[in-house]
């Protein structure tokens, strides 16, 4: 029990620490960046006076020293403030509260397809491995990891929805429509394309990763010792494949939540659909540093959330961490 | 020795391995090159030699799990018919177990009682598990654990309860011995000794001569990949002016308890 309160408290201080350097790092490349948030406000409007630039200065602090703009920042903060959005001129939080649910949605569909595709193309790699379907399976997740997202979901919507009109180019619900009359399967049918894309991203190293790890398995000494046992090869997947593989394969997705966010930014933003990773992009290009810096410290408590989660899952399912203590 | 009670018969064994060398280029390597052997009912058969000799790869042949770079050549008899992949798929785990070299071969992550009821009848797999844990010694809460949570010598009876099934006809024991105390050691080989009695052929493979001999009806002695003599177990004794071959008498000679001395032919290789 005490070993497990200092572990969370020993995880806690290294998040808040990991919020803390992140956000001074935001801030200052967000100083350094060449995008003036101003000019980037008013868009093209050349007729802004100089006395009301700087009345837009001094209304967003701007006009104070950089450290004291950081400072005020951190004390809202601490208090439960993320602040106003520049660009939007809503409260940051509710923002991401609208959008987070929307990218939630993508990411987690999109989690548990590639985990389950992958594994399970993996496990028949491995089994098969050598033969025709094997180099097929591997074929896949090597041109898979090549091929960058943003390329992949433009190549889908050139072909299901220009081509084959199957699914809406883009957003999150139809257009024209009333936001209440919009329907649970407008929302699915708009879903299905970027999940698809962010979920492609993410197969091709389970599969990898899963046959590499079923493969040491079959040739371990416990397999060969099941085979002179009788078990046949469907016992033997069921009887230790899975078991053995299944473990790493947990860890190694929870673990994948960071780069999950990275690709839903992409695949949001070809897209056009609205959830954080779009917002994210947008905020960076207008220099909307509040909800920049919101958006980046939600997604680290989410990246972080999943190591600590891959942590967790592996000491209380694997027997030699959970009873070996 | 009658022919009609012979289990096992093992001719002219050889052995393969293709081999990946600088690139493309293969090799064959034949670590195995001819091998005899053969066990009758209710015998137990040490299989002795050096490291590399061949011991652990004539189990793994018989078995059929060599790795698949492996090609076998010969003729492997069971029960007067030829033992083909198709048969040794069939009978493997159901008439010809196999008690493993080392605690390894247990699934680290499945609890012991498990792994002993894979294969016994899905009706009565827990009251049969019981009673082999009984059997072994084993207590009944040992079985919830996993094989790290286990001592090398419970593991070992573990290892042993899973070769125990009902139509057992061969039992290939390969070094089921090293680094066990004394008196674990007896109750091991007593064991095989109750698998003979009741009727199996046992094989013995193992570098412990003198507690083989112990237990064991006949001893082949095998070198470099071939057989060199097989000779009953009463020869080992005294001098080992009964043992045909040098190469026996050398390593019987060898032991501290016996003369503790080289040959010549052995020193003249040195």
């Amino acid at each position: 029990m005490v070993k497990g309160i200092q572990y969370f408290t020993r995880k806690f201080i290294r998040g808040i620490t990991l919020l803390i350097g992140l956000s001074i790092l935001t801030f200052v490349m967000m100083q350094c960046s060449p995008i003036d948030p101003i000019s980037a406000y008013v868009g093209g409007d050349t007729s802004l006076t100089l006395e009301q630039r700087q009345a837009i200065e001094a209304y967003w602090g701007l006009d104070r020293p950089p450290i004291e703009q950081y400072m005020t920042w951190l004390v809202n903060l601490l208090k439960g403030d993320f602040g106003i959005s520049k660009v939007h001129g809503q409260p940051v939080i509710t923002i991401i509260k609208e959008k987070a649910l929307a990218s939630a949605a993508l990411m987690g569909i999109s989690w548990l397809l590639s985990g389950l595709i992958g594994f399970i193309l993996g496990v028949i790699g491995a089994v098969q491995k050598g033969r025709l379907i094997d180099r097929m399976i591997k074929w896949i997740a090597y041109v898979q990891a090549s091929i960058p997202t943003f390329w992949m979901g433009l190549v889908l919507l050139i072909i299901f929805s220009v081509w084959l009109r199957w699914f809406p180019i883009g957003i999150s619900v139809p257009i024209g429509v009333a936001s209440e009359d919009v329907t649970l399967l407008d929302r699915i049918r708009h879903l299905i394309l970027p999940a698809i894309t962010l979920s492609i991203l993410g197969i091709g190293n389970v599969i990898l990763h899963t046959r590499e790890k079923m493969i040491d398995v079959l040739n371990s000494e416990y397999v060969i010792f099941a085979k002179a046992r009788g078990e046949n090869m469907w016992q033997i997947i069921k009887n230790h494949g899975l078991r053995n593989v299944a473990l790493p394969a947990i860890t190694l997705h929870f673990a994948y939540f960071g780069e999950l966010f990275g690709g839903s930014v992409l695949a949001e933003q070809v897209f056009s659909y609205p959830g954080l990773g779009s917002t994210l992009t947008d905020a960076g290009l207008k220099g909307d540093l509040p909800l920049l810096m919101g958006i980046v410290l939600i997604s680290a408590v989410f990246v972080f959330a999943g190591n600590m989660l891959a942590d967790l899952l592996n000491a209380m399912i694997n027997p030699r961490l959970k009873e070996g203590l | 020795m009658k022919k009609s009670n012979q289990i096992l018969s093992v001719q002219n064994l050889k052995i393969s391995f293709t081999q990946y060398v600088k690139g493309l280029n293969t090799r064959r390597i034949t670590p195995i090159k001819s091998l005899h052997v053969s066990i009758n009912a209710g015998e137990i058969m040490a299989v002795i030699g050096a490291s590399g000799s061949g011991k652990s790869l004539l189990a793994h042949a018989i078995l059929g799990i060599l790795p698949g770079n492996a090609t076998c050549d010969g003729d492997i008899i069971y029960c007067g018919e030829p033992l083909t992949a198709e048969k040794k798929i069939q009978l493997r785990g159901k008439e010809i177990s196999l008690i493993p070299q080392s605690v390894n071969y247990l699934d680290p992550l499945m609890r012991v009682a498990e792994q002993v009821k894979i294969g016994l009848p899905k009706k009565d797999a827990n009251k049969r598990q019981q009673e082999l844990f009984r059997r072994y010694g084993l207590k009944e809460k040992d079985g919830d654990l996993y094989p790290f949570q286990l001592s090398g010598g419970m593991l070992r009876r573990v290892l042993f309860a899973t070769s125990v099934r009902d139509n057992i006809k061969l039992v290939i024991a390969d070094e089921p011995t090293p680094g066990i105390h004394p008196e674990a050691l007896s109750a091991i080989l007593n064991q095989l000794r109750a698998f003979a009695d009741d009727g199996a052929a046992v094989m013995l493979i193992t570098h412990d001569i003198v507690s083989a001999l112990t237990v064991c009806d006949r001893v082949t002695v095998l070198k470099d990949g071939k057989t060199i003599e097989t000779a009953k177990a009463d020869k080992f004794s005294a001098d080992g002016k009964g043992l045909q071959h040098w190469y026996s008498r050398a390593l019987w000679n060898a032991l501290p308890q016996n003369s503790f001395s080289i040959y010549e032919e052995v020193q003249a290789c040195l």
